[in-house]
């Protein structure tokens, strides 16, 4: 991807993020993530509703790739099925560490598919798939 | 200043971290090198000549800690760190003199290891903590200490210098007033000790800690200073070889004098030889040298940055090395990563001072921290960088 647009994606993700913001509903699963490498904590709450997710939201501080990240990937699962869900963080952390995934699957979350350069920002680029995957626990131990 | 003694300097790197770990001399990792080259030998009862030469270079640094704060040797004792030696005060002191209902001063300026074993130690014997209000410019002064003092005030305790703000407070007149007023002082000396002179006993402090690795010294060593009386009032926290006199079959047991009574288990010898190298080193540069050269380094820096209109300072007026801010817009992370971008070591983020974001009305921070070693123009550079920030997510995207 050429840098100029990766970059304009992430600034913009990052300067006007999607959906953030908390709001009071207690049909939203919710949960907290602080990296233990770095500073980034958010809160997060997504709303599932058979088999959908009807919808996540965020709020807290954090850098630019968690922020950004966080507002790319919320848009990418809007609308998924759980099972959908779940491919998309495979295929979202294949490409993280550097393996095999398929790009159709994760959108525009490709634009951190050279994060693994920057090793220190990788737990950044991964905070809202540990945030996602900690509700989905959640909702499992619900069940 | 004595750059040449310090290897990791010869990459180029601007360590302006200092406040989270310094770097080490030459001499320090000789001298750990020769404990592990030609002298390896546990302390203690070992005959052997190796033996004798540790155990003479690991006692002596005691006396080297004397000098340092002007404290008997005596009452000396090596820990871990400045966060090891705080615990022991909280849990192996506090524990057994405080009582329900017995008010502690703290600040939202300090380090969390003078906070959490407080929080802690009121969960498992219901004392209070109170914290005392800090200025506008986040210092704390003598005069909001007196207004929260009640006389159940058991404790004062304080960071000497905040590792966030970097404020300097007053420890020989907040002393003098515990001493008036039969208050224990506690004291985090972590930001302190290594950078400028302390006085352990004209400043009536009851108890003092620090870390060998923020003061030239190697991970894994601190001190902790106290009175020979309050030290026998002192419970050890942890039990083993090397501590005790003896033990019977019966359960009865007698412990060691102090502060060996304090040190259960095979210390870490390399590491308070080499801190006792750092200490000889430190010394030998001279306390009042150090301290002077970083607030001229910070002066310096301040006059500098005039004008730079999104930068965001948060400590201008404190007199010690430690330059606190943001870059309007922009999350701290963000600006650390972008400094590295130009071999520019710093830290952002809370600090390890987690409460203060209710003084500050702000999370996370930059902070850099200087040292003997910086230059002005190390300064030079990280100004010029500062000046070029509006570019910032060119760099770090």
């Amino acid at each position: 991807m050429d840098p100029n647009i990766r970059r304009e994606i992430i600034l913009d993700n990052y300067q006007e993020p999607y959906n953030k913001g908390l709001i009071e509903d207690d049909n939203y699963l919710k949960t907290r993530t602080n990296s233990e490498s770095c500073i980034d904590d958010l809160n997060f709450m997504m709303k599932i509703e058979d088999g959908i997710v009807k919808d996540i939201r965020f709020d807290g501080e954090a850098c630019a790739i968690s922020t950004s990240a966080t507002s790319i990937m919320i848009q990418t699962l809007i609308g998924k099925s759980v099972q959908e869900v779940k491919d998309i963080l495979n295929n979202y952390k294949d490409m993280i560490y550097e393996k095999d995934y398929d790009k159709d699957k994760i959108g525009e979350l490709v634009v951190y598919e050279e994060i693994s350069k920057q090793p220190n920002r990788i737990n950044c680029a991964l905070l809202p798939l540990v945030a996602v995957e900690k509700m989905l626990e959640e909702l499992k131990n619900e069940k | 200043m004595n750059r040449e003694d310090f290897p990791m300097l010869s990459s180029g790197v601007v360590f302006f971290d200092n406040g989270a770990t310094t770097l080490k001399p030459k001499c320090v990792i000789d001298k750990m090198d020769d404990y592990y080259l030609n002298h390896t030998s546990n302390i203690h009862r070992g005959e052997y000549e190796a033996s004798v030469i540790t155990n003479k270079l690991y006692d002596n640094v005691r006396n080297l800690v004397s000098k340092l704060v002007n404290c008997d040797s005596s009452s000396v004792v090596y820990t871990s760190g400045a966060t090891m030696s705080l615990n022991m005060v909280v849990f192996g002191y506090m524990k057994r003199h405080l009582k329900k209902g017995d008010e502690v001063l703290l600040n939202k300026a300090e380090h969390a290891s003078n906070v959490l074993p407080w929080i802690k130690l009121s969960e498992e014997i219901g004392i209070v903590i109170k914290y005392v209000p800090l200025n506008k410019d986040y210092s704390l002064s003598l005069d909001n200490i007196i207004k929260c003092v009640t006389p159940k005030t058991k404790v004062i305790s304080l960071a000497h210098v905040s590792n966030v703000v970097g404020d300097v407070r007053d420890v020989y007149s907040i002393g003098k007033f515990c001493h008036e007023k039969g208050i224990l002082f506690n004291v985090d000396g972590a930001q302190s000790v290594p950078h400028m002179e302390v006085d352990f006993k004209k400043c009536n402090i009851d108890f003092l800690s620090f870390s060998g690795h923020k003061m030239c010294g190697p991970t894994g060593v601190g001190i902790l200073v106290s009175k020979k009386e309050l030290l026998e009032e002192m419970d050890p926290l942890c039990y083993g070889g090397g501590m005790n006199s003896f033990f019977e079959d019966d359960s009865s047991y007698e412990l060691k004098s102090v502060p060996t009574r304090f040190e259960a288990g095979t210390p870490a010898i390399a590491e308070v030889i080499g801190l006792g190298e750092a200490i000889s080193y430190l010394l030998s540069i001279g306390m009042n040298n150090i301290h002077k050269h970083e607030v001229e380094l910070k002066k310096y820096l301040l006059d500098k940055i005039e004008g730079i209109s999104n930068l965001i300072v948060y400590n201008k007026s404190c007199d010690s090395g430690i330059f606190t801010f943001n870059i309007d817009g922009v999350f701290a992370q963000d600006v650390a990563v972008y400094l590295n971008h130009y071999n520019i070591a710093v830290r952002a983020g809370n600090h390890c001072a987690k409460l203060l974001k209710n003084e500050m009305n702000i999370k996370n921070t930059v902070r850099a921290s200087f040292y003997f070693y910086n230059t002005y123009e190390e300064i030079d550079k990280f100004v010029e960088v500062l000046k070029n920030s509006k570019d910032i997510f060119k760099v770090v995207l």
